[in-house]
């Protein structure tokens, strides 16, 4: 805590781009530098910044893109697993994936929640996400193809999920830091349950053990090139100039507090954790340069380069288009529904209900 | 070698395995829905509903494979008979049109499996008591769920109102079997082992009539009523719904999972 710090409130000033931008008056400019210089000293407190703390017009707007993209994230990735729920081998893995699947579905409230506390609402988010406006991991581009994938997408992608939340739940934005505690706690959950997935399958049939193997074939590379974004550091695998780029952005955005490490970084960790793992499990990944480094203290492999990352987006893929499609299909089938809602909430906050007689078509009685 | 079972257990096991049939094959109904659902809220209410009923089929047919000697487990019961071999009641392999259909489902069976839940409890067989117990606190969650929706589509639009009532018009025809009453469950009900639906009609009746009202919707009086899934005699939707639902695993036989 730093209890000495006074904490200017955002809805004392407009603070988005409208304002701040346009009034070039110098008391206005000097409130904005003091009020800057408020935020700042938070930031450099550690203390975590809230709702209504005045924020920089680009530290909201790399929040807002950061947790709706994830929040996106997580309801697309109920689709390659969800297509699964009708034919899981069985009850006892039914029951398990039925729980993931549910999770997930809450994931994408609480961080839909934490983005509405920047001033944007949901329905806008999804209509963006709908339009292709915003963006989600490109990883649930891939295609879900046998029951192993299951496994191999809990294992890996929340896996790597796992990897880059732990950080996030401390990040500086107070709501979002609070969903990713929760979230975090659930992924971790995910991850064995996919682990035990696969291993199951390892111990079963040879055409088993080859399923196994076959889903972590096609998942490794989506898991670690995509769920941590492109390479941000010139040891990562990026040209100087695209690292200093990648590194750029990264440093804006830990200098915010926002992000408390590189993507690289992270990916490492990933990859020390999961080839342990996949070797207990007796899975081969589908990555040859991997081995131990015993002077980096760190598993070597190979780099994730631009042209490897931009291979592995999928994006304008069948699978790709099919996401969004489902999507938009359930948004577009239940807008009858959400209608429905809005208008009964509409008549019971006029509190009309009881007195209002509706004929047969629904419409009132005069 | 397992001991032949007696009279009552064979009954008793004919009869748990129809109520566990009923969830399994309604938890199938609602796991496709979910991703699909009007909202994101929905699709996670759904997944719920669903996991609840997975667990009372996961309890009912375990047992059932106790009761009838065979000693099967779970899985042998869900994934290994065949279609004319599964005693749900049609209700719950309909195939679901939009969302008011889901929800006029659900506020049927939800209501029933309440009142039947809660009147096991009284059960003279400790497992189906204890099961009764568990069960009817858990589908009151499903009840309520169902019974506000029904009056939120009943009073929102008039588009919603008239696929609520179209809804609950197509469902209508099916409640009547889950009420069915035969000699297996007159038995059961005599020895106090099990409750015959037919004696939770009239209540079921009042509930949902009670929710219509308040809904502004019009109680069906339907032209026929469906029947034959106690017997293994369903409709052509069933035999579609238990292939998906066991494709994987008989693609690997003697696979472990
Ligand atoms: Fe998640
Ligand atoms: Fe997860
Ligand atoms: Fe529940």
């Amino acid at each position: 805590m730093c209890a000495g710090i006074e904490r200017p409130r955002s809805d004392l000033f407009i603070c988005e781009g409208t304002a701040t931008a346009a009034v070039l008056d110098e008391g206005v400019v000097d409130g904005v530098e003091q009020l800057n210089a408020h935020f700042e000293a938070l930031l450099a407190a550690g203390e975590q910044i809230e709702p209504r703390d005045w924020m920089p017009d680009g530290y909201r707007r790399m929040l807002v893109r950061q947790v709706s993209q994830h929040a996106h994230s997580e309801i697309i990735g109920m689709q390659p697993e969800g297509s699964w729920l009708t034919r899981a081998p069985s009850l006892h893995r039914k029951a398990s994936l039925l729980a993931k699947v549910q999770d997930e579905a809450g994931h994408g409230l609480y961080l839909y929640s934490a983005a509405e506390t920047l001033g944007v609402s949901r329905a806008d988010l999804l209509d963006a996400l709908h339009s292709g406006h915003q963006r989600y991991a490109a990883t649930f581009n891939h295609p879900a193809l046998t029951w192993a994938d299951t496994g191999a997408i809990a294992w890996l992608t929340d896996g790597a999920a796992v990897v880059n939340q732990a950080p996030l739940c401390h990040t500086s934005y107070g709501p979002y830091a609070r969903a990713m505690r929760r979230v975090c706690q659930e992924e971790a959950f995910h991850v064995r349950q996919g682990y035990d997935v696969l291993w199951s399958l390892c111990q079963g049939t040879p055409e088993q053990k080859e399923m196994a193997q076959d889903a972590v074939n096609r998942w490794w590379l989506p898991a670690v090139a995509l769920m941590f974004g492109p390479p941000d550091t010139v040891a990562g695998g990026a040209d100087d100039r695209t690292a200093a780029m990648g590194a750029a952005v990264s440093q804006r955005s830990m200098a915010w507090g926002i992000k408390r490490h590189t993507n690289d970084e992270l990916r490492q960790r990933f990859v020390d954790n999961v080839v342990p793992q996949a070797e207990r499990m007796g899975v081969t990944l589908p990555d040859p340069a991997i081995r131990w480094n015993e002077e980096r203290g760190h598993y070597d492999f190979s780099p994730i380069d631009w042209q490897l990352f931009r291979g592995a987006l999928g994006d304008g893929s069948q699978c790709a288009r099919q996401r969004l499609a489902h999507r938009v299909a359930a948004h577009e089938d239940g807008a009858w529904v959400r209608e429905a809602v809005d208008a009964y909430a509409a008549q019971l906050a006029d509190g009309e209900l009881e007195s209002v007689e509706l004929d047969d078509e629904g419409r009132r009685v005069s | 070698m397992t001991a032949e079972p007696t009279a009552e257990d064979t009954d008793l096991a004919e009869y748990v395995l129809r109520l566990g049939d009923d969830a399994l094959v309604l938890c199938q109904r609602l796991c496709a829905l979910v991703t699909r659902a009007p909202t994101i809220e929905e699709d996670l209410a759904l997944a719920n509903i669903a996991l609840d009923l997975l667990g009372h089929a996961r309890t009912l047919l375990a047992y059932s494979g106790t009761l009838d000697g065979t000693g099967r487990g779970e899985d042998e019961l869900a994934y290994h008979r065949t279609e004319r071999q599964f005693r749900s009641a049609l209700l719950m392999e309909l195939v679901p049109g939009d969302f008011a259909v889901t929800i006029a489902r659900q506020l049927v069976y939800a209501h029933y499996s309440r009142l039947l839940w809660s009147a096991l409890e009284k059960s003279s067989d400790a497992t189906l008591a204890a099961f009764g117990a568990r069960a009817s606190r858990e589908v009151e969650y499903h009840q309520m769920h169902a019974d506000q929706w029904t009056v939120r589509l009943g009073r929102g639009t008039a588009e919603s109102r008239r696929r609520m009532q179209a809804g609950l018009d197509l469902v209508w025809p099916y409640a009547a079997e889950l009420f069915e009453r035969d000699a297996l469950v007159d038995r059961l009900d005599a020895a106090g082992t099990a409750v015959a639906p037919a004696r939770l009609r009239e209540e079921w009746e009042r509930e949902v009539a009670a929710v219509l009202d308040e809904a502004r919707l019009t109680l069906p009086k339907p032209a026929w009523q469906a029947t034959g899934g106690r017997d293994g005699l369903h409709t052509e939707a069933f035999a579609p719904l238990f292939a998906e639902f066991r494709s994987v695993r008989l693609q690997y036989p003697g696979g472990t999972w």
